[in-house]
């Protein structure tokens, strides 16, 4: 009996297999197909701006420190045109190293750094792998449309005094017992 | 009187056929498996993909052909050939419409069965020449495999000759007009079948070149064209199975309304898509068992086939 189960297994197993010529694939065609990605997909990093359109990177060197792989080199300037602030005189991204893990946009504090849903860097040479300034640089605001760093800073700055930020309230003063 | 004009045409369209279909068929079975697991296979190059063999064979035959510096080097390239050369003249006896054989041999079966055997030294000698130790591996399964269904393949196709009295295949596809032999020789066509499988290395048998186990078995140091050998030759027997089957068990070119090729070609091509199905479908067998499995129940099935087959075509005669 066990003889004619065994056959009995090994016909139902083709049946099996034969009726999945009705199913439809569950592959996704992607060149053509493309999948839907979520925008907080982790993808290619690119470096925002404010809504004003100066660069929004204060070279704090937090991204760097924080990527796991160290594939972010970047050097520190003033800026004497904008208020003598820091600047990243060059900022590089070795996305050869890169594995997208997104502790560098935890890290920054001024939203700058960010990834973005696009995966698609497939490059013949290695080297073009290696991201310069001015290919992360973009021209818009990416996740974050109305944050301007230095106007959410609870501190004087040059061109606001305390107090006067976005959603900021004025300053206790500190002297007075009224609530 | 042998029409030579004719001949050369039937050779030149069933040795055309034949290769054509053996690189369809690295398509077919890739896209059928990928129908049997829900997703694609090859669909990129030509309608559906058909031409991806071709691109391959581009590829394969642009590929460096390497030659070990360990191997022995004479047997290690002919034995492709071998491969190939057997499977194509066993193709010189199969009738695929009446009238359209190369050779219409009176020992067809005898033959036929002589080619396969052949076929195996190249899986022999090819793992030897390859002086790698999975490829050895590989045709040190192969020997015992082959050699032990061999026995019971030529046993199992002596049901079939003697219910048509005849070795000639086209005689013997004559003999089945009313009646396929599939139904008088169960046993002996399910024998053969399995026989023919493991004789074309394919699952449940394909021990000799278990790619989980032994790399790609006796052809591991083999690449470029001389691989791409191995790999028609492979189909190629698939092919001859498939033809042998039908010939012997399935009734040929038999079949009403449409043209007697065209239903040889379609049982064929049922053949070969059940062959692809069986290899979606089941693993491999360990390879004492497999011996167990030939020695122990099919050879003395097939004998036992045999033996009631005489006995009956005696007891009709007398």
């Amino acid at each position: 009996m066990t003889v004619i189960r065994y056959i009995r297994d090994l016909l139902l197993g083709l049946w099996v297999v034969f009726k999945r010529t009705f199913t439809t694939p569950v592959t996704v065609q992607y060149p053509e197909e493309r999948p839907y990605l979520p925008p907080r997909w982790r993808g290619r990093i690119v470096l925002t701006r404010d809504p004003d359109g100066a660069e929004r990177c204060v070279a704090c060197h937090l991204c760097s420190a924080a990527c796991p792989v160290d594939c972010i080199a970047l050097q520190a300037a003033d800026n004497p045109e904008a208020h003598e602030r820091r600047y990243p005189e060059f900022f590089r991204i070795n996305f050869s190293r890169c594995i997208y893990c997104g502790m560098c946009e935890e890290a920054c504090p001024t939203n700058a750094i960010q990834l973005i849903p696009d995966f698609e860097q497939g490059e013949y040479a290695r080297r073009n792998l290696v991201y310069e300034k001015e290919d992360l640089l973009i021209s818009g605001t990416g996740k974050y449309h109305d944050y301007n760093f230095y106007r959410v800073a609870g501190v004087r700055t040059l061109d606001k005094d305390k107090g006067q930020g976005a959603n900021e309230l004025p300053p206790v003063d500190v002297r007075s017992l009224m609530p | 009187m042998i029409d030579w004009s004719h001949t050369a045409l039937t050779i030149a369209v069933i040795l055309g056929s034949c290769l054509t279909l053996a690189g369809m068929m690295i398509w077919l079975e890739r896209r059928l498996l990928g129908v049997w697991q829900e997703r694609y296979g090859p669909n990129r190059l030509g309608p559906g993909g058909c031409l991806q063999s071709l691109a391959d064979m581009i590829k394969i035959f642009t590929k460096e052909d390497w030659i070990p510096p360990f191997a022995d080097k004479a047997v290690f390239v002919i034995t492709p050939a071998i491969v190939v050369i057997t499977a194509l003249m066993s193709f010189a006896v199969v009738p695929v419409a009446p009238d359209f054989v190369v050779a219409d041999l009176n020992v067809g079966v005898l033959f036929f069965l002589a080619m396969s055997s052949l076929a195996a030294y190249s899986v022999i000698i090819g793992g030897w020449a390859s002086n790698n130790k999975f490829a050895f591996l590989g045709s040190l399964r192969a020997i015992a495999q082959l050699l032990s269904y061999e026995v019971f393949m030529g046993i199992s196709l002596m049901g079939a000759v003697l219910l048509a009295g005849s070795f000639n295949l086209s005689d013997i596809v004559e003999a089945q007009r009313h009646q396929w032999f599939v139904i008088p020789q169960f046993f002996g066509f399910l024998c053969f079948f399995m026989a023919g499988l493991a004789e074309a290395h394919r699952t449940p048998f394909d021990m000799p070149e278990a790619e989980a186990e032994l790399v790609a078995g006796y052809h591991s140091e083999y690449s470029g064209m001389k691989f791409g050998m191995f790999f028609v030759g492979e189909y190629l027997s698939i092919l001859l199975l498939s033809a042998m089957t039908v010939i012997l068990f399935f009734g040929g070119w038999h079949g009403p309304w449409l043209p007697p090729a065209v239903w040889f070609a379609l049982k064929m091509f049922g053949f070969i898509v059940l062959i692809i199905l069986i290899r979606a479908t089941w693993p491999r067998f360990r390879f004492d068992q497999l011996l167990t499995f030939g020695w122990k129940i099919v050879m003395p099935l097939a004998l036992i086939n045999l033996l009631l087959t005489g006995g009956i075509v005696l007891w009709k005669a007398t």
